[in-house]
């Protein structure tokens, strides 16, 4: 395979897609282990086939608009949530081989891409012309951005280190050591900040489902609403695909497993600590979440991008 | 049983005979040596402020206020005239009594004056009675229905209101109808006493419910935010009104039983109690050593698997989804042990008149060992997980707060008057069924916030496993049912040999139990609160009036005094703190 042919970005696309949607079936199989329960195991062999009968029944829904929702930014809104996230995995380096582009910019377009990730929740609820999607689109837009910051200053550690924007570069630059190691701080805030990016409990604060129903996609139903859904479960990948590379070596691993099975592998341990925590922590209140975000992660952030440009310069 | 003593009631008679000599119109005997005091309408507002203020005790709680359609009723003696009878039943801490005042109205002239200066919680009472009898309090601020629809016509407890379906015209609903019903569901903030904006701000309204994930059934809250602070959070009750005190001048005292069970639905046969004891204490039963114990073991059962799940949606609702489910495991298994001697599991209607239904089946010490092995490891583990939280409690304590005095003004009672730091537990205080016989501690708070309700409860889990522990090792032998020609269904044993008891079986059998004309309140410290039961019998086989006194009503009316400033996460909390039904509610 090559980077950047027509077969390799298929086959990204294709595995990406169909690796969220898997998801839907592998969270409520592992939510149902820790929870004590059996989770989805009626339909097909252990219930793999739930995922193909809840394509069937969102793609067959009626694909409802509200009569009071404004149209074009109704539409737009979970179209821009798949786009971005999708156009993000553009520049993840899964193998050494496999990729789309080798961007020298790789880090400053996911964040990028972040940020209008942000557009979408914030308009697909303002759009609903909804209270409790109005709410949710609040509390959004609060979050994301405020989050967005934390996530980009915990990076350029990482940054720093390995002197590249690009990815790869990262990648290649991990070869001695995984910069979990260096990075510790950095690693745990981006963590934090990828879940609040992400919002998925314990920060689906936007979304609160005992406080504002379903928040900013409270109005949505048929596919527009699977287009949210999936763009959460994508979300996932790309935060867990984003640690690996960053902090976690990427591809590397022993050579008894080709380079992208130790990607999968990585990424998909990060995939499922995050269903962990989302049955293990109950919810911040959105305030105590942004005074946490700007009285405490901010500081450290800043502190550990002192603390690693001082420790490069003394080198 | 009831600390209501012969001197207690006589020193208080003393007193307000000293003070209101000439105003009182009678002092009427009832089977529950509550006092009772008919003062006609002029005079019962000065009486009930002098109760609540100068009396010794004094008078704190305004337990209940409710209303009697007397028109039909036989048996009266040493009563007043009166058509409709308002009823004031007020409870005292201090003193640990009740004292009962009632008023004589007619038909042709039904107000008296508000009490709500003297308890704020005398709002909703007053306006449910205007709802069921068409009772006006006058200078009450918003009088309008509280349970029935804005829309309805007529007065349902009064006795010309059809108490079926079928006694009415069949409903149709047509297109002016249909506007006119909407018309009247349309939101104004004004009748809610909300203001649409401020010097500042345009107030948003939300409207939380009838149909919302936490509001824990069909209950609404009109929420007048700025930004995301509540400025005023109004509850809006009647969603999940059955009529269960109408049904219960309908169906014979035997009957009407499994409808107890469903007023607090998580509460099973701790439901029961109160009607059985009530019934019981009219019809003069003493209920055997081993019946009253049975009843406790399954009371106390039920109060674990009510606060088991209260414990889950507690967690739930402050965005942890795994402890409900883990809780629901356990309450799973005690339902199992339940449905082994019951024979049913949520909404059993196990205990009778005079008993339970049946024996303890074989080997259930088996099973109720189990429970008292697996249940204290896993306490211990939602100790870890939830109530040791950060989150958890960073998102609960200070949210929420009232204190004792507070408490008592809004008729809170249960595990929501234990977190203000008053150790006042019923099952202590007034023991009933056997109750005093048990060890147990009463846990308290002293916060009086949500973490505080929360912790209450769980403590009270611990000692709920205590005393079925007791039970299991001290269960007495003899009879699950007393031998009493009322008990129901009567016991067959003699029938077959005398006439006379078999005439009273087939009667029994048939036409169910007939009381004796009395009048009782019972009360028990049921899963949330205090549960009280009203019965008044006319002489018949059926309840002439039944008023049931729930919990959940008067803890819903406070949610507006201890939510407003905070955020709308906080009001679930709250809500979720609350431990309330709406079956136990709206009735």
């Amino acid at each position: 395979m090559e980077i950047g042919s027509g077969l390799t970005i298929g086959l990204i696309l294709g595995t990406v897609i169909g690796v969220a949607a898997m998801l839907i079936w592998v969270e409520r199989r592992l939510l149902g282990l820790w929870q004590e329960r059996l989770g989805p195991n009626r339909v097909g062999p252990l219930g793999l086939f739930q995922v193909v009968a809840d394509m069937i029944k969102i793609f067959t829904k009626e694909d409802w608009t509200p009569p009071f929702a404004d149209k074009f930014s109704f539409v737009l809104a979970p179209a821009i949530i798949m786009t971005v996230v999708l156009l993000s995995f553009a520049v993840i380096p899964f193998a050494p081989n496999i990729g789309i582009v080798d961007s020298n910019i790789g880090i400053l377009f996911v964040l990028a891409m972040a940020s209008i990730g942000a557009y979408s929740v914030m308009l697909g609820g303002l759009s609903s012309d909804n209270k409790y999607a109005l709410l949710g689109s609040l509390r959004a837009a609060a979050q994301m951005v405020s989050y967005e910051v934390f996530m980009g200053i915990s990076l350029l550690g990482v940054v720093a280190l390995s002197g590249s924007f690009d990815l790869r570069e990262i990648v290649h630059a991990q070869e001695d050591m995984w910069f979990v190691v260096p990075q510790f701080i950095g690693f745990v805030i981006f963590l934090i900040a990828g879940v609040a990016e992400s919002h998925r409990l314990p920060f689906d604060i936007p979304e609160a489902e005992q406080e504002i129903c379903a928040g900013y996609h409270t109005e949505y139903s048929g596919m527009k609403f699977g287009m949210f859904f999936v763009g959460e479960y994508l979300g996932l990948v790309l935060v867990s695909s984003l640690i690996t590379v960053l902090f976690f070596g990427g591809w590397m691993g022993p050579a008894f497993l080709p380079p992208v099975v130790w990607f999968a592998l990585k990424s998909g341990v990060f995939i499922c600590f995050f269903i962990l925590l989302r049955a293990a922590i109950p919810r911040p209140r959105y305030d105590q979440l942004m005074s946490y975000g700007w009285l405490f992660l901010l500081p450290l952030s800043l502190l550990n991008l002192l603390v690693t440009g001082a420790l490069i310069l003394m080198n | 049983m009831h600390s209501n003593t012969q001197e207690t009631r006589d020193g208080l008679i003393e007193q307000v005979r000293q003070r209101f000599a000439e105003q009182i119109l009678a002092l009427q005997e009832t089977c529950d040596g509550i006092p009772t005091i008919w003062v006609d309408r002029a005079h019962a507002k000065t009486l009930l402020r002098y109760l609540h203020e100068e009396t010794s005790p004094l008078f704190e709680m305004l337990f209940d206020i409710t209303a009697i359609d007397e028109r039909l009723r036989v048996n009266r003696e040493g009563q007043p005239d009166s058509e409709f009878t308002v009823v004031y039943h007020l409870m005292s801490f201090t003193g640990n009594c009740d004292v009962r005042v009632k008023v004589p109205l007619f038909d042709a002239d039904l107000h008296l004056p508000t009490v709500i200066e003297i308890w704020p919680n005398a709002n909703w009472y007053e306006r449910e009675t205007w709802d069921m009898f068409g009772i006006r309090f006058e200078g009450h601020p918003n009088l309008y229905r509280l349970v029935l629809p804005p829309t309805w016509k007529g007065h349902a407890l009064r006795k010309e209101h059809p108490a079926r379906a079928t006694e009415m015209e069949p409903f149709t609903l047509d297109d002016d109808q249909e506007a006119f019903e909407q018309e009247a569901l349309l939101f104004k903030p004004e009748e809610w006493g909300m203001q649409r904006k401020s010097e500042n701000s345009e107030f948003m309204f939300l409207n939380l419910g009838p149909n919302h994930p936490s509001v824990h059934g069909a209950f609404r809250i009109a929420l007048q935010l700025d930004g995301e602070i509540l400025v005023d959070a109004v509850p809006d009750i009647g969603y999940h009104h059955r009529g269960a005190e109408k049904m219960g001048e309908r169906q014979s005292w035997h009957t009407y039983i499994p409808y107890t069970d469903r007023i607090d639905y998580l509460g099973g046969v701790m439901n029961n109690l109160p009607y059985v004891m009530a019934v019981e204490k009219m019809a003069g039963i003493q209920v055997p050593a081993r019946a009253q114990t049975i009843r406790v073991m399954l009371a106390e059962m039920f109060r674990i698997c009510s606060h088991l799940l209260f414990y889950g949606t507690f967690a739930q609702d402050v965005g942890q989804l795994s402890p409900i489910f883990y809780m629901f495991v356990e309450r799973e298994r005690i339902f199992n042990i339940i449905e082994s001697i019951c024979g049913a599991r949520m909404h059993p209607g196990w205990f009778r008149i005079g008993g339970v239904a049946q024996d303890l089946p074989q080997g259930w010490e088996t099973r109720v060992k189990e429970l008292l092995e697996f249940m204290p490891p896993r306490l211990a583990e939602y100790d870890s997980m939830v109530m040791n939280n950060g989150i958890v409690k960073r998102r609960t304590q200070g949210v929420g707060v009232y204190n004792t005095e507070e408490a008592l003004d809004w008729g809170v009672t249960g595990a929501g008057l234990r977190a203000t730091g008053l150790e006042w537990d019923f099952r202590k205080q007034r023991p009933y069924s056997g109750y005093e016989n048990f060890e147990f501690d009463v846990p308290y708070a002293v916060n009086g916030d949500c973490y505080d309700r929360c912790a209450v409860r769980v403590e009270e889990m611990r000692q709920s496993l205590r005393i079925i522990k007791q039970c299991l090792e001290n269960m007495p032998a003899g009879d699950y049912k007393a031998d009493h020609p009322l008990t129901t269904p009567p016991r067959r044993k003699e029938a077959l040999h005398d006439i006379e008891t078999l005439i009273n079986h087939f009667l029994s059998v048939s036409w169910g139990p007939v009381i004796p004309p009395d009048e009782v309140t019972v009360a028990i410290e049921a899963t949330k609160g205090i549960n009280s039961y009203y019965l008044v019998s006319d002489g018949s086989t059926t309840s002439y009036r039944t008023r049931i006194r729930t919990p959940s009503f008067a803890h819903l009316q406070m949610i507006p005094e201890i939510s407003r400033g905070f955020m709308v996460p906080d009001l679930i909390a709250i809500i979720a703190s609350i431990d309330f039904v709406m079956a136990d509610v709206d009735r």
